[in-house]
């Protein structure tokens, strides 16, 4: 027996993640949550900050509300405001080291679920680091957490679901959208109908957001991207142009909000070992892992959409399935829940992944970026310069990296892999796929040195003898 | 003009309202609230200048991963995206 301070670490306290803890808890296990928001939730459900006293309730946050009470009822114990930087093998379990309040600390596990998530895929465009300009996730992030709009007169674009949401929650907390841009078309929606049938309140619910936006005459541009924007320190103008190029349209506005996509965050499965593979219908690179979450590295176990974007209602399934399996291999069997997990989560999955294709970059986006437009934000790389070390014989992106620095600022490439993959891929005339994907290096989130170092002595620290002269 | 998706704005109700300090200048924000809103609210996007072009950089993921929205609070380089406002607070652009 190990001495492990839990039976299960869950790392991510998503709907995957948190419902992934509480089947573990209730099947009997001894349970660690933790998660470097302050409250359960993820990003879909993101809870409110203190200054919100109280809000019209949204579908978004009475799901949160609902998954926070579970969490507080359970005998889990929660690790909130808790940032895990390193994660390692120790005996048959595993250390994760911690970041909270500025002070670090560790926590042992016999098994290990990793909840990560997904991030926001940007395709850069000119002017993309003009402030003002925000991911459409993070859009979210701020209308569920603040109940704040990015400006007051704010452009929405980019592919899938999420542009329609986001201009939405814009109108209802008083701002104004100045245009949809979306390069999806009215038939590429109709085209993902069958799919979507088997969640009937959500295309009800999408297909409102739209009659909304029109009936208030918002232009909402199908087959259109944005082309451009201009501003110093803050928006003042967008351009978009359709698909074809055929028309062009100009729109004053002081804030834009621009997603590509969600891809799965796999570095944290990736650097214990779990092989990846590329597969574009789930977001990009994902980690090899069972129906059930369980991975090729003993007592480490994936789940929700850090396995494959298929959204928060395919994660919640997940999540259940992963902890319930990973209860039964610590010996707490469940009988047919499992089952009817692996069920809910197939269904689910099926609205996800039509998401997730309505989502996907078009190729048209790639196209976007001219010679002097920034694709490493942190370093501030342009495409001339990444264009430069591939023509000098760069064929992946960390020899991108070793070259150029770009993807080691402090966001440690988070969001310029993707896009230097790309300028790969186009470049080298091979598939996305066949461009490796990023070696990730830890620590997994910024952490400062002194509180990696720790406590010491000077006095203590080992003193190598001289080599000899 | 008919509206499906109703305007909530007036039924959010906040903590009082506190300020804190913007290199110099003294902005609104709630007590609690995330410092990268509060300093939206404020019309206030540009938050540092990229250190190695110089150009004007603001937050840009709001979820704690891209750093672009690092400021000097109280001494300290953060996220302005997990940062809390309380009152008195002091921001700097780096």
């Amino acid at each position: 027996m190990t001495a492990a301070d839990v039976d299960i670490a869950v790392l991510g306290a998503g709907p995957a993640g948190s419902t992934a803890a509480l089947a573990a808890a209730q099947a009997g296990l001894r349970v660690a949550l933790l998660d470097e928001q302050d409250a359960p939730g993820g990003q879909v459900w993101r809870a409110k900050s203190a200054a919100i006293l109280s809000a019209p309730h949204t579908p978004e946050s009475k799901a949160g509300a609902a998954l926070r009470q579970a969490v507080a009822d359970s005998s889990i114990m929660l690790h909130p405001a808790t940032r895990v930087w390193q994660i390692a093998r120790t005996g048959d379990g595993w250390q994760i080291d911690t970041l909270r309040d500025g002070a670090t600390d560790s926590l042992t596990a016999t098994r290990l679920i990793i909840a990560s998530g997904a991030r926001e895929v940007v395709q850069p465009l000119p002017g993309w680091t003009t402030p003002g300009v925000i991911g459409l996730a993070g859009a979210t992030a701020l209308f569920k957490q603040n109940l704040t709009v990015p400006g007051a007169r704010t452009v929405v674009a980019g592919t899938g679901p999420l542009v329609f949401y986001v201009a939405s929650e814009i109108r209802r907390l008083g701002g104004t959208v100045a245009a949809v841009v979306t390069p999806n078309t009215r038939r590429d929606w109709a085209g993902s109908l069958p799919a979507m049938l088997g969640k009937p309140a959500l295309v009800a619910r999408g297909a409102l957001w739209v009659a909304d936006l029109m009936l208030s005459g918002v232009p909402v541009l199908w087959g259109h991207q944005v082309t451009a924007v201009e501003g110093d320190t803050r928006v003042s103008r967008i351009t978009a142009q359709s698909v074809t190029g055929a028309s062009t349209h100009n729109f004053a506005a002081d804030s834009l909000c621009l997603g590509n996509g969600l891809m799965p965050q796999v570095e944290a499965a990736q650097m214990l070992g779990v092989p990846l593979h590329h597969d574009a219908a789930l977001g990009g690179w994902v980690p090899a892992c069972s129906d059930d979450g369980v991975t090729p590295v003993a007592g480490l176990y994936l789940c929700g959409d850090g396995t494959g974007i298929r959204g928060a209602d395919a994660a919640v399934h997940h999540g259940r399935l992963c902890g319930l399996r990973a209860a039964a291999d610590a010996g707490c069997t469940s009988g047919h829940a499992m089952d009817i997990a692996r069920r809910n989560w197939r269904r689910a999955a099926r609205f996800g992944l039509a998401m997730t294709a309505l989502s996907r970059p078009t190729p048209a986006l790639a196209q976007l970026a001219s010679d002097d437009t920034i694709i490493c934000r942190c370093e501030s790389l342009t495409r001339r310069d990444i264009l430069a070390e591939i023509g000098s014989g760069a064929t992946s992106t960390n020899a991108v990296k070793s070259g150029l620095r770009a993807g080691m600022g402090p966001c440690g490439g988070k969001y310029c892999q993707t896009s230097v993959a790309r300028l790969i891929a186009a470049e080298t005339g091979v598939t996305e796929g066949a461009v490796p994907p990023p070696t990730p290096r830890p620590p997994l989130r910024p952490v400062p040195v002194a509180a990696a170092a720790g406590q010491f002595d000077y006095d203590d620290l080992p003193i190598p003898k001289p080599a000899p002269l | 003009m008919i509206r499906l998706v109703p305007n909530h704005a007036d039924r959010i109700r906040r903590t009082a309202e506190v300020t804190f300090h913007f290199d110099g200048t003294t902005l609104p924000g709630c007590e609690g609230e995330t410092l990268i809103a509060a300093l939206m609210r404020a019309g206030v996007l540009h938050l540092r200048n990229a250190p190695h072009d110089g150009a004007p950089r603001g937050g840009f993921c709001a979820m704690g991963l891209c750093q672009e929205c690092m400021v000097r609070v109280d001494g300290q380089v953060v996220e302005a995206c997990r940062v809390t406002v309380t009152p008195g607070l002091q921001v700097a652009r780096l």
